[in-house]
């Protein structure tokens, strides 16, 4: 049977969640909005309809004991998919992400098992201002214990959604908004692992490290620098935890030359793990310092000129390229880049 | 009324943890327990009382003064210690110390040391009960402090709106640490604010195992005729400081009660008084002492005998 089709990230998610709770009835979702009409942005549908409200319902603004309701469940041996329209309201959350969900594993001596997905929406959207855009990756793969995703494309929002669903640690899986309409090609029956980083695009030139949403402004800028004799290798993180340092230190290896594009602050970011990484793995063979990218030390502008400096981007990953190799600045007049009105539509 | 023999086991609990807990009040100014102690001496009828009515393996989750959780879920006086000393024969391979003790295998599912967190968890596991229909009751154990934090409400609100299986039960010292109640309530009293929520109330005299017993076995009853969650709300005397093994009379922050009130908060004494007065013999209680006694002085020594956990258990278990 052929189980390849194109899909959008959206439903990819929503295909990755039919298919684990059909195959598994332990595997329910809860959350606020997954049950009503609007869905997540359309990655719950249908779920409610297909298998009721028992294992698809709605909950009350309670973000920190939810998060413990989950963990109950849990480790009594279900498989919940906790979902916020938001990563930010994690914060709520944080003490029993970081007090309990991270720790009860190592101090039931590893008798309990923690089996949950925390799933959130990151990053950009339409103005969507300082408590409506974080990541905050890095802060969550800071705590030993949990594992955390950062999917890019369709295929991975299936694959890596299906993969954390079935780990038996807490998994914060992070999607990017704008991905959302993004669309690929997902074949079913291709099986992913956590921990495997991917080579999005190969070159020669420079390594650029990226996560989530940084692959698709690294791809548009690789094929800028493509057309001046500039081949950038893009690898995908994929999963901040557990990382696969090898494919991203036997990239840098080979191009000596690295930017890190994360989705997020810089300072004390994953980006400076990533660049303490691959200090250490290729230090004799890097031609120049890692270069870091990411959101700038402010909190995040509503005002579209602001917010544009604010996030990192194709052209502020050219420019970087540019410095590395010491070349001369491309003229980005006339390049079309990606802005919201080609896609993506407010409110939200 | 309890007949003499349920009595007698309970007495066997109650002393199994104060003499537990005599033991690391000896033992501890030796700095070989290298783990905060907050014991539970005077709090000891209310989880030894409402899990003797527990079907065993009931799902339990417990707070950092969980001794006598423990102990009466498990009867595992080796394994505590064990932990307590920070060995790898400890129910966390000593990695969890006192105040994280658990044992899933009993049902003890977590205990934590910061307030309120394991309300939800129990949340939790009713609604895993729940989900795959049945009804088992979930237990949580929580000071009054707790009832401060809002997961408590978060909670309460949560398993009240879906009607889970879960017993709240309220361990009420009127301290939190050093705060009395009085310095940190906005509203009359506990039993007042839960009264608004769709759940069942109960209240006891949690220095009273007779009392924590039959009031455990009425809201039990109430939640199978009709499922709703259960809030059951005890108050008790704490004798020692918050963490450590010493008496703080002194401290200035509260009175010490009189030598008639310490008897009557005294849950091991009052349950002896009970059964003396009605006819057990005082051979037959010293008796009980002995062998709990001895139970509790082999797991102290033993354990001081058993090995640490070696190098590589330190990142061990933290991920599967």
């Amino acid at each position: 049977m052929d189980v390849k089709s194109l899909m959008t990230f959206r439903e990819a998610l929503n295909l990755a969640l039919v298919r684990e709770m059909e195959e598994d009835p332990s595997v329910f979702v809860f959350g606020l909005d997954v049950a009503d009409h609007k869905r997540i942005f359309g990655s719950t549908q249908n779920l409610v309809e297909k298998f009721g409200t028992e294992r698809c319902f709605g909950t009350p603004l309670s973000e920190d004991a939810m998060t413990g309701v989950a963990l109950g469940a849990a480790i009594s041996g279900l498989r919940p998919v906790h979902v916020h329209i938001r990563a930010d309201f994690l914060l709520l959350a944080m003490n029993q992400i970081g007090n309990m969900m991270s720790n009860l594993r190592y101090m039931s001596g590893g008798k309990l098992t923690i089996p949950l997905v925390l799933r959130a929406v990151i990053g950009r959207g339409w103005g969507q201002s300082a408590q409506h855009s974080k990541s905050l990756h890095g802060i969550f793969a800071h705590f030993p214990g949990l594992k955390v995703v950062v999917p890019t494309t369709p295929q991975d929002a299936y694959g890596l959604l299906r993969a954390s669903i079935r780990d038996d640690n807490p998994v914060i899986f992070l999607e990017h908004r704008w991905l959302y309409d993004i669309s690929g090609e997902v074949d079913e029956n291709e099986a992913a692992a956590l921990g495997q980083a991917a080579v999005r695009r190969e070159g020669d030139a420079v390594t650029l490290v990226c996560t989530s949403w940084m692959n698709v402004e690294a791809l548009k800028a690789a094929e800028i620098l493509s057309r001046r004799g500039v081949e950038v290798e893009i690898v995908d993180v994929r999963t901040v935890t557990p990382l696969d340092e090898e494919t991203i230190v036997s990239s840098v290896n080979r191009t000596r030359h690295c930017v890190v594009a994360d989705y997020d602050w810089i300072f004390c970011g994953f980006g400076a793990e990533l660049a303490a990484v691959i200090g250490q793995g290729c230090f004799g063979r890097l031609k120049r310092p890692v270069e870091r990218l990411g959101f700038a030390p402010a909190p995040c502008p509503t005002t579209r000129p602001l917010e544009n400096l604010f996030y990192p981007s194709a052209p502020t990953i050219i420019r970087a390229v540019e410095k590395l190799l010491g070349l001369a600045e491309t003229d980005l007049r006339g390049e079309s880049f990606y802005s919201y009105e080609q896609r993506f539509k407010g409110p939200f | 009324m309890l007949d003499k023999k349920e009595a007698l086991s309970l007495y066997q609990k109650l002393v199994l943890v104060r003499l537990a807990e005599e033991t690391i009040r000896e033992e501890y100014f030796k700095d070989e327990m290298k783990t905060p102690v907050h014991l539970g001496i005077g709090a000891e009828a209310i989880s030894v009382g409402v899990c003797h009515c527990l079907p065993s393996g009931t799902k339990t989750f417990g707070t950092y003064r969980n001794h006598a959780l423990y102990l009466a879920v498990t009867g595992d006086t080796d394994g505590f210690f064990a932990e307590l000393y920070g060995r790898l024969s400890g129910p966390g391979k000593g990695k969890a110390g006192s105040m994280h003790l658990c044992a899933p295998e009993h049902g003890l599912m977590a205990t934590s040391a910061v307030v309120g967190t394991t309300i939800p968890l129990a949340v939790g596991a009713a609604l895993a009960n729940a989900y795959r229909k049945t009804s088992d009751v979930v237990t949580v154990f929580f000071g009054d402090g707790a009832v401060e934090e809002g997961a408590f409400w978060e909670s309460l609100n949560f398993a009240s709106l879906k009607r889970l299986p879960v017993l709240f039960v309220c361990e009420d010292n009127g301290l939190a640490i050093h705060a009395h109640a009085r310095e940190r309530r906005g509203f009359r009293s506990i039993p007042d604010a839960v009264r608004a929520f769709e759940c069942h109330l109960g209240a006891g005299d949690g220095s009273d195992i007779v009392d924590v017993v039959q009031s455990t076995r009425a809201m039990l009853g109430q939640m199978s005729q009709e499922p709703k969650p259960g809030f059951l709300h005890f108050t008790y005397f704490r004798f020692l400081e918050h963490v450590g093994p010493r008496e703080d009379f002194d401290a200035g922050y509260r009175e010490k009660p009189s030598p008639q009130e310490l008897e009557r908060l005294d849950p091991v004494r009052r349950l002896e008084r009970e059964l003396l007065r009605r006819g057990v013999a005082p051979s037959a209680l010293e008796t009980i002492r002995a062998e709990a006694s001895a139970k509790v002085r082999r797991g102290a020594e033993e354990a001081q005998k058993a090995p640490f956990a070696p190098p590589a258990e330190l990142t061990t278990d933290v991920w599967t």
